[in-house]
């Protein structure tokens, strides 16, 4: 990787997240332009009048400030764990949705919606969902012991993905069909839109925390991405670093899913936009990822408030965009993944 | 200073492949593990590296037993060079050899400028500097062969395993891969090559061990212990010899 295209490349993956930061603030019903945004922030750090008007300023701080905070959060969360998720599994085609994390997030999304659960209790039993599949799959995974490891740990989060999916459809079909029904419709589409304060802090915590650990362990994920016996050869304790990676991608994408519903692709498509700008050395890769995904989702979020009269779910989006993608990269990998 | 086997028994769980296998290569040395397929060279050599767990005797490096040596550890002293493969990702070469440093930084630790002066020393001692830049995935069979030795050398091992590293290269390729495994064992370095071709041992190894069925049939310096009639009995097939006025041998399938 030349240093260059490595530096331009990160300028890039900064610049699409201020103007992702610009955009989400300036654009909507009420606008706001970011020396509003400035003074507001200035005005709060040194505890002096601002001189906006109060409803500039419940926009900030109440409505689109928390709500910019939530995607920037969500879209770094799914994307930084898509990213080692693919350097885990030695696949560029997986995204956080393997491994179950996804499918039991809303699993345990739509159980609680069915049981008359308030939005704490939802998110943490998509929080507690997510993970439980996670051990599931790893659990089943590993004791299945003949053929590639990896690849058996991939169909198994694939087919129990299936089986979710089936538990999902179920809740549906017992759930009221006015009231309960559209909630986890709304929430299995993913949304920002409830994003509130008080959402901030069970998302924001979860996400750094997981994100620390793949940024801390980010050089190793290089040598982690080569097949199982040569990184142990190149002296890594490949066993326990698996299972911190995939309990750090997972904590991170359970939190989003918590907050926002099922948001797909993101996991998928911006690791892939993060490697063409800056290659493929994780080192540079899950820092510009991150970067890239909250960019991505601010945007993507924008779109989905203002592209009608009502809102579009944000997984309808992300769908839009990546399945062409997907279908792109089948099309276009036959020289590597650079 | 040495790395071997004794009595070793290897193989997978429920699985045996071989035992009562004992060698050793010692610094400065080129053995070559010589036999047909499937008579358990790679899983020997995978037992000798500590990926695989021995499933009687032991591998002994310098008198310490592998087992117990953490794998970190064991990273500085053995180096292993796969078959050369495409890789998931396009790393690039230099990126590839800086892989090698892993076991000489910490868990969260970037590398350093002394890691990319290593990396940068071992390609070009190899001869392939200007690859650095270039995508693995973009070069050739023999130039990634060599970007891999590159990579167990920044290791700074004390011993490198290479499993058949000239399998799948061209002709031109092969003498290349081969010469610069004679010029690490005159480094000091201890060597341990696995290949199918005996003219290969012959030319480039001090030693050989013939390995059939799991087990050893023959060890000791090529040009006593490669004849036709050993090779004829380690293929179970007829084999030709062929000597150059010059006195060079080579070996031809019959």
């Amino acid at each position: 990787m030349s240093p260059v295209r490595s530096f331009s490349g990160g300028a890039v993956a900064v610049a699409v997240l201020v103007l992702g930061l610009g955009v989400a603030f300036a654009v909507g019903r009420f606008p706001v332009s970011l020396t509003d945004i400035a003074v507001a922030l200035w005005s709060r750090l040194t505890g002096t009048p601002s001189g906006l008007s109060p409803a500039v300023e419940a926009v900030i701080f109440q409505i689109r400030g928390p709500r910019v905070l939530a995607a920037l959060a969500c879209g770094a969360a799914l994307a930084i764990a898509g990213a080692a998720f693919q350097g885990l599994f030695r696949n560029p085609l997986v995204s956080p949705d393997i491994l179950g994390a996804s499918s039991g997030a809303a699993l345990g999304a739509v159980i609680a919606i069915l049981f008359s659960f308030g939005i704490f209790g939802i998110q943490a039993a998509a929080f507690v969902g997510g993970l439980v599949a996670v051990a599931a799959v790893y659990a089943v995974g590993s004791t299945i012991r003949s053929g590639d490891p990896i690849l058996t740990l991939v169909l198994t989060g694939v087919v129990m993905g299936a089986l979710l999916g089936a538990g999902v459809g179920l809740v549906k079909v017992l759930a009221d069909p006015y009231n309960q029904l559209p909630a986890m419709t709304f929430w299995l589409l993913g949304s920002l839109s409830a994003a509130s304060p008080a959402d901030l802090l069970p998302l924001a915590g979860p996400v750094v925390i997981g994100a620390a650990v793949l940024v801390a362990l980010r050089w190793r994920m290089n040598a982690l991405s080569l097949p199982e016996e040569e990184a142990r050869a190149l002296g890594l304790p490949t066993g326990l670093l698996r299972i911190v990676i995939v309990v750090a991608a997972t904590l991170t994408t359970a939190a989003s899913v918590a907050a926002a519903g099922i948001i797909g692709w993101v996991g998928l498509v911006v690791p892939h936009l993060a490697r063409f700008l800056v290659g493929p050395d994780f080192g540079r890769l899950i820092p510009a990822s991150a970067l890239l995904g909250g960019g991505y989702l601010l945007l993507i979020d924008t779109l989905a408030r203002t592209l009608g009269p009502v809102e579009v779910p944000l997984g309808i989006l992300t769908a839009v965009i990546g399945t062409p993608f997907f279908i792109w990269l089948l099309a276009s990998s036959r020289g590597g993944w650079s | 200073m040495t790395l071997g086997a004794q009595d070793l028994a290897f193989g997978y769980r429920g699985h045996p492949v071989g035992q009562g296998v004992s060698l050793a290569v010692a610094a400065g040395e080129v053995l070559a593990l010589l036999g047909p397929n499937g008579g358990g060279k790679t899983t020997l050599l995978k037992t000798l590296l500590g990926l695989l767990p021995p499933q009687a005797g032991s591998v002994v490096f310098d008198g310490r037993d592998l087992a117990v040596i953490p794998v970190r550890e064991r990273a500085r002293l053995v180096a292993y060079v796969p078959q050369s493969h495409h890789g998931t990702f396009a790393f690039t070469a230099f990126d590839v050899v800086l892989m090698g440093r892993t076991a000489h930084g910490g868990l969260f630790a970037r590398p350093g400028a002394k890691d990319r002066a290593v990396a940068a020393a071992m390609l070009e001692r190899l001869g392939i500097a200007h690859l650095s830049e270039r995508p693995v995935t973009m070069i050739s069979g023999g130039e990634r062969q060599l970007v891999l030795v590159a990579r167990a050398l920044a290791q700074e091992p004390r011993f490198i395993v290479l499993d058949e590293p000239t399998a799948s290269l061209d002709f031109g390729n092969q003498g290349k891969v081969m010469r610069q495994i004679r010029s690490l064992a005159a480094d000091g370095l201890g060597v341990l090559f696995t290949t199918h071709d005996p003219n290969q041992a012959l030319g480039h190894a001090d030693r050989v061990a013939l390995l059939r069925d799991g087990g050893v049939m023959a060890l000791g310096p090529v040009g006593e212990v490669l004849s036709q009639e050993r090779l004829a009995a380690l293929y179970g097939a007829p084999v030709e010899t062929v000597v150059e006025p010059g006195g060079r041998t080579a070996f031809l399938p019959g």
